[in-house]
Order: C-alpha cells, then sequence, then structure tokens
C-alpha cells in the first residue's frame, strides 16, 4: 500500500459528526450509548461496503459537507437523500447514487448539496473511520462531551484497512424518508399514570410539530399540551432513545441518540424501537403522528 | 439461598415496568433496595442485558433487542437480591477545601455552624449509590442525615470542575466543568473523571467515598 488512505474535510456543513453504534455498557459511569440517531442508515451504509456493521461514518445534518479523498476510496451514502455531486481531478463530475456502492478516487472532491427529505445522511467509506476509540467508541456524543474531534475544515480523517470481504451489492432498495407526516408507533408508559385520563389519547389524535429545538439530544414538540394528573417531579431516573418526556409545559421532547441519561420529568410513552430511526430523520417543520401499539 | 429468604423477599416483589420495547424501569422502595438489585445483577448477569442504570428509587436495564425483553423480564422478577449490603467496590479519600459558595447558606438552611457542615461532611462515610448527569457524576448516599439540602432555586450555568456539593440526600464532586443547581460547599483537586484511566470514572456504584479537610487544594 501506497501513502494513507483519508478524507480531507473542506467543509463540515451546519453539523456534521463521527458515529458508529455508540458505546453501550457505560450507563453506570454516566455515560450515555450516543451513536448514530439513524442506526439502521448507519448500518445499511457498512453493509454495502461489506463494512462490519458498526465501523464509524460520518453523519451530515442537512448536507453541506466536502470532502477530498487521499488515495482511492469506496464510499455509500444512506439515510436522507441529497444531491452528490463528484467532481474528479481532472475537472470531470458525476453525481453519486443513494444507498449505493460507489468510487472515489484519489483527488476527487465529494459535495453534499441539502436533501430534499430527512435530516441525516451518512457518508460511509470502505474500512471506516479509523480514529482512536473514546471508550471503545467512535460515537460523538454531543452532551456528554465524548468522542473525537468534530469533523472541521481541514480535518484528516484515516481510512481503516479494507475488510476481507468485498461488496456483494451495488444498490439496495430502500425507501426514502418520508416527507409528509411520519408515523410513529409508540408503547404507553412507564409513567403514563402520571397523566390526566385521556392523554395518551391526546397525544395519538392530533400530529405535532417537530420545533427548530431539535438536535441529537432530542426534538422538542409542538402540538396538544399533555396535562399532568400529578404535580412535582420524579426522583431522576433513567431514559432512553424514544422516550417521551413530558416538563410541566405539557409539551412532549422525544430523546433520540445523545439523551441525559436521567430525567425527574415522567414519560409518557416511548417510541419503539425500530420507530426511532425515522424519528431521527423528521425534520424541523415537519410533523410527527403517533399511534399506540 | 434457603426459602425463608426468598419468601422475605417475594413479599416486597418490586414494580417492573416495560419501558418501550428494549427496556425496563424496575421501581424499588429505598435507595439501598437499587443498590442490591444492581448488586445482584452485575454479580450474575443476564443475556441480553446491554445497561444497567442503577437511580434513586428504579433501576433502568436495557437490553439488545425487543425479542429478548420477555425473558429478561423473567430473569428479573426471579432475581432474589441480597439482603446485606454488598461489599464496597472499592474506597476513595477525597481532600476537599471547605470554601464552597454556598457553604454559609448550607450552615443556614441546616441550622449548623459551617464548621459543623464541614465535621459532618467528613464524618460519616458516604457510598455512590449511581451515576448520572454527566460522565463520572456520582450520587454519593448514606452520609450524615443532617446535610439534607434541597437544590438552588436557580442553577448556575457555570459550576467549576472539582466542585463539592450537596443537594437532597446526596453529595457530589462535579467531574468538569459544567452547569449545575447543586448548593456548593468545597473543592477538590482531585480528578474524578480521567479518560486515560481504566475505568475513567474514580467514583462508580459501590464505591466508599471518605472526604477529609485540607488547607490548600
Amino acid at each position: 500500500m501506497g501513502d494513507p488512505r483519508l478524507l480531507e474535510v473542506l467543509a463540515s456543513g451546519p453539523m456534521t459528526t463521527v458515529q458508529d453504534l455508540g458505546r453501550p455498557g457505560h450507563g453506570h459511569l454516566g455515560v450515555g450509548r450516543s451513536g448514530a440517531a439513524d442506526r439502521g442508515s448507519l448500518r445499511l451504509a457498512n453493509r454495502l461496503l461489506a463494512n462490519p456493521e458498526g465501523a464509524a461514518a460520518l453523519e451530515v445534518t442537512l448536507g453541506g459537507l466536502r470532502v477530498t479523498a487521499h488515495g482511492d476510496l469506496l464510499v455509500a451514502l444512506t439515510g436522507a437523500p441529497c444531491p452528490a455531486t463528484v467532481t474528479c481531478r481532472d475537472g470531470g463530475k458525476r453525481q453519486l447514487g443513494h444507498n449505493a456502492v460507489e468510487p472515489l478516487p484519489d483527488g476527487a472532491t465529494l459535495r453534499l448539496g441539502v436533501p430534499g427529505r430527512g435530516l441525516r445522511t451518512y457518508l460511509a467509506v470502505r474500512g471506516g473511520i479509523d480514529l482512536t476509540p473514546v471508550l471503545g467508541s467512535l460515537a460523538t456524543d454531543t452532551l456528554a462531551g465524548l468522542g473525537p474531534p468534530r469533523p472541521v475544515q481541514g480535518s484528516l480523517l484515516p481510512v481503516g484497512p479494507p475488510p476481507a470481504r468485498f461488496p456483494t451489492l451495488d444498490l439496495a432498495p430502500v425507501a426514502d424518508p418520508p416527507c409528509g407526516d411520519v408515523l410513529l408507533h409508540v408503547i404507553a408508559g412507564p409513567r403514563d399514570d402520571w397523566f390526566a385520563a385521556g392523554a395518551l389519547d391526546r397525544l395519538c389524535a392530533e400530529p405535532y410539530l417537530v420545533t427548530t429545538d431539535s438536535d441529537r439530544v432530542g426534538m422538542r414538540l409542538c402540538g396538544p399540551a399533555l396535562e399532568r394528573a400529578r404535580t412535582g417531579e420524579l426522583p431522576s431516573e433513567g431514559m432512553v432513545p424514544g422516550a417521551l418526556q413530558v416538563p410541566p409545559s405539557g409539551q412532549p421532547t422525544l430523546f433520540l441518540a445523545d439523551h441525559p441519561l436521567t430525567g425527574g420529568y415522567p414519560v409518557i410513552a416511548v417510541v419503539c424501537s425500530r420507530d426511532v430511526d425515522r424519528a431521527a430523520q423528521a425534520r424541523p417543520g415537519q410533523r410527527v403522528r403517533f399511534r399506540l401499539i | 439461598m434457603d426459602t425463608s429468604q426468598s419468601a422475605r423477599d417475594g413479599a416486597t416483589a418490586p414494580t417492573v415496568r416495560r419501558y418501550g420495547d428494549t427496556a425496563l424501569l424496575v421501581e424499588l422502595a429505598t435507595l439501598d433496595d437499587v443498590i442490591a438489585l444492581y448488586g445482584t445483577l452485575t454479580a450474575d448477569p443476564v443475556p441480553g442485558v446491554t445497561d444497567l442504570l442503577p437511580a434513586a428509587r428504579t433501576l433502568l436495564i436495557r437490553c439488545d433487542s425487543p425479542a429478548r425483553l420477555g425473558q429478561v423480564e423473567t430473569a428479573v422478577r426471579a432475581a432474589r437480591p441480597a439482603a446485606s449490603r454488598p461489599a464496597p467496590a472499592g474506597e476513595v479519600t477525597i481532600p476537599v477545601v471547605y470554601d464552597g459558595a454556598d457553604l454559609a447558606e448550607v450552615a443556614k438552611l441546616t441550622g449548623l455552624s459551617e464548621r459543623d457542615v464541614v465535621a459532618a461532611h467528613t464524618g460519616t462515610p458516604w457510598t455512590v449509590a449511581f451515576c448520572g448527569f454527566a460522565p463520572g457524576f456520582g450520587y454519593l448516599a448514606g452520609g450524615d442525615p443532617r446535610l439534607v439540602v434541597p437544590r438552588r432555586p436557580e442553577p448556575r450555568v457555570r459550576v467549576p470542575a472539582g466542585s463539592v456539593a450537596l443537594a437532597a440526600e446526596f453529595s457530589a464532586v462535579y467531574p468538569r466543568e459544567s452547569p449545575g443547581g447543586w448548593r456548593l460547599i468545597g473543592r477538590t483537586a482531585l480528578a474524578v473523571w480521567d479518560l486515560a484511566a481504566d475505568p475513567p470514572a474514580l467514583l462508580r456504584p459501590g464505591v466508599r467515598v471518605r472526604f477529609t479537610e485540607v488547607r490548600d487544594g
């Protein structure tokens, strides 16, 4: 092998982080799992490239990323589909497919536009991004301040050695994130008994708007207020991704990958695990609709 | 285990609540019950469990897939925590300069003199009950019951790393600079969170902590 293979960051857009599948098993130390907000899309990108499912990749929020390949790379884009233009050394341009295995030759620059739907795009590279893990993971926990340095202009992201297996698919037929209302299935509890009768029905009756006060920690929602039957706070208890925590305002927050480990406001219901990825792709201004299962 | 032990524990069976499709929330009567169940499930892990998160009156149990949740629930309901406290997971002495911004306020709230607050804080060993709020932020329980004080009405935007603080029945050391609403009574130069260490948290559940007064940090 010649020179080391890496991705050079020319621009990182509104918010780009390195993510893998997180660091489970550290909750007792006050450290959450974190990892890709849309875990399914990260897994898919890695599977396309025959990487281990949890290899580290870039989570790009609302596009804006520009990177140059050093060495010949294979990449895959998943999650929110965005215009992806490659400019090669000779000036030739081409568009990259989504959910597809694509070459990014030495010296070529990839530019991601703003996705037409969805919020988070994953750029994985065959071999994975190869930085020094923090507590066994390359996840960036924005709340706890753990993980590799945030990619910024000039960052050089080393690419790991390619795995022994080769990609077997060129393209994965996967539905794009929805552009209308996002349906999320929820399971009642654990603290639905803290709410007035009918609060669960109310949660599921009308859609909630995803506000701009949303990030990897959680999404503040705006819709019918969920009235409490009890006042006060619980002794702080553990939180999970997908938990719908309800502060005294009655407007729920939907927790995502970097949620606080514990909280004192009651959780009325939890988004089922397979729908949390879809929630993480809902954009501010979009609406989510809950259905009890 | 003898049957009388099982019968006794069975009488105070905890409430187990489903928490989404991959977690359970076990509600327990006291912090000691939380620590006991946490100790049991740590010593004898249930297959499929990825995370155990003890808190003041609950233990959150996360597992690796919805398909496992039923099995895990059965195993958790069958767990019989030891009646006695688990052995300490280690001992730490924390040197503290007691010059915190809220020391006078804590004295007023408790009806003690500032010197008595220091004597009470150093006089009884504490035990880390659980971690939360931030990496390495241990909730220390079991201290002198006269030191129970409410949080500040308005949290501080910036609490320096190493601040030693009180809130409710707990004491804590801020692992790094952060916002915070606890009452600050002192500071320590001892790092309680160090990513270069293994494990990085000094104050892990079960660790016994003794505070000692020093003149200079």
